[in-house]
């Protein structure tokens, strides 16, 4: 499996980030292919696993997550949301085909101003934990991980932390990796591009330049 | 809409294949047309599937479509060149014309190129019966949906289709990597899709057992500020190259230029012949480039 993830929670926010590499054996294909779903205004997963699964297993979390949004109004706040997705990974377990798909699920809980992180795997494991790593990043990020993070992160020392691990991985890994980042806090989905010297600052710079689309826009509760 | 349903609906008349004019009536198009399993509004009604338990386990054991099962009856050869890529000048699409079996090269004329409607091309490899019959039941879909919608489908939506088609049958033996090409109202599209489901977007692609070659030569010769001439002759060179180096691509290229009004065609070169025309003009380029000061010579060059 080529694949590459983190996950970092902080104060107020969670980091997702992924690699970007496609391909078949050992061509790489594309290596700008997003890997980052967002899944409402606070939730977002990056994934990874089975080629073909990947896709249609996102695609079908995206849009059931959409139909809550649709018929409650409310998104499915995130311990939720991890709940159904787990769920769904251990019953396509049980069945003919499952759906072979690793993902760490992060959100922010609007109703509690928590942030979220579950690292989740094919075979249905599903843990709340506050930094999480998929793929090559467990072998190699999960100890730089382990050393520096702290409770209560600030953003600028989250990104710190997430630009330690991808050095680490780039550095100690055979496979070359192009990394996608994104950023949730109360405001939603936001793009990181983690080329400029202080994303974050950019961040709050030009807000509605880095937000990222969501499948559904935030829809305001019936009066 | 209704009258479009009394004609699909209509008992079938199997005119297909008569005259090649496509399109002409809607009626004899899509299970009309002669596919045999399609239902009358073009639906899948059942690809035959064995009856045992497990049907992806049992078609492992009797199909190799990775060539790792020497003792499978069904053995799919397939070898294979073929590249696409986008540039200032929409796309082109080339590939080589070889059917392998094993060793023993079956065709030296094959089609590789699949005309899918008039504004896309797929293209074939791994299994060519899988590719050609998916890809014209693509057509048929793509066909439909310009009849009920009146307007022609995106190439997004069109390989989607092809995508979510495939992965219904991911693990029971489908062979296919290809390509899917062409302009629709946002401009030129590329498409990657294969049987594992993976469908990826994206400016260049090479697909086949000769891929790798055709991407060395491609890969460093590629701008997509490249001129027509330029980039349908970047086209043919690489799957000369990879015909050169691959045992199992090679014979003829086929090239294809997308433009905003359709694909074209624009020509069928031997491989050989090319080889050896390029290699002339190539070695007396980079001798000249060499008295020049800059060190010369052809690491592909054959040996006198």
């Amino acid at each position: 499996m080529g694949d590459c993830s983190f996950g970092i929670t902080g104060k107020d926010f969670v980091i997702l980030a992924s690699d970007m590499n496609a391909g078949r054996g050992i061509i790489k294909m594309k290596s700008d292919e997003n890997k980052i779903r967002a899944l409402g205004p606070h939730l977002a997963m990056a994934y990874g696993g089975e080629t073909g699964d990947t896709e249609q297993f996102t695609d079908y979390v995206e849009r059931n997550m959409r139909l809550y949004h649709i018929r409650n109004h409310n998104a499915l706040l995130p311990p939720a949301a991890s709940a159904w997705i787990r769920r769904q990974l251990a019953q396509s377990l049980r069945s003919r085909k499952p759906y072979a798909v690793n993902l760490l699920l992060g959100g922010f809980d609007t109703t509690t101003s928590l942030p979220h992180l579950y690292w989740i795997d094919y075979l249905g494991t599903k843990a709340d934990i506050p930094y999480a790593a998929h793929g090559f990043g467990m072998y190699v990020a999960l100890s730089t991980m382990d050393k520096w993070w702290f409770e209560g992160m600030p953003k600028e020392k989250g990104v710190e932390l997430l630009r330690k691990c991808i050095n680490e991985v780039q550095s100690r890994i055979v496979v070359q990796f192009n990394f996608n980042c994104i950023l949730i806090d109360a405001d939603g989905v936001h793009q990181l591009d983690l080329s400029a010297s202080d994303p974050i600052a950019d961040l709050s710079r030009a807000p509605e330049k880095a937000e990222v689309e969501v499948p559904n826009p935030i829809i305001a509760a019936p009066a | 809409m209704d009258t479009l349903v009394r004609q699909l609906s209509r008992p079938a008349v199997p005119v297909h294949g008569e005259d090649d004019e496509a399109y002409g009536n809607a009626a004899e198009w899509g299970s009309m047309g002669g596919y045999g399993n399609l239902s009358r509004t073009g639906a899948i009604s059942g690809m035959t599937v064995p009856r045992v338990l497990d049907p992806i386990s049992f078609l492992a054991t009797h199909t190799d479509n990775l060539s790792t099962n020497p003792e499978a009856k069904i053995k799919l050869a397939h070898g294979t060149t073929c590249l696409a890529f986008k540039f200032r000048g929409g796309i082109i699409v080339a590939v080589d014309s070889r059917a392998s079996a094993g060793s023993y090269i079956a065709s030296g004329t094959v089609k590789k190129v699949i005309e899918i409607n008039p504004y896309l091309l797929g293209t074939m490899a791994g299994g060519a019966a899988d590719c050609q019959y998916w890809e014209t039941y693509l057509g048929i879909r793509c066909r439909l949906y310009e009849l009920r919608n009146k307007e022609r489908i995106s190439v997004a939506a069109a390989s989607k289709i092809l995508t979510n088609l495939v992965y219904q049958y991911k693990g029971m033996g489908l062979s296919m990597g290809t390509m899917i090409a062409g302009w629709d109202k946002t401009g030129p599209a590329l498409f990657y899709v294969d049987s594992d489901g993976q469908r990826i977007k994206g400016n260049l692609f090479s697909v086949g057992s000769g891929s790798t070659f055709a991407y060395g030569v491609l890969d460093q010769g590629y701008s997509y500020d490249l001129s027509d001439e330029e980039a349908q002759d970047l086209g043919r060179r690489s799957i000369i190259a990879a015909g050169h180096r691959d045992g199992y691509s090679g014979n003829t290229c086929n090239l294809y230029h997308v433009r905003e009004n359709g694909w074209e065609f624009i020509g069928n070169y031997d491989v050989s012949q090319e080889w050896y025309k390029y290699n002339e003009k190539e070695k007396k380029a980079l001798e000249h480039a060499g008295k020049a000061g800059v060190q010369g010579g052809s690491p592909m060059a054959v040996e006198a």
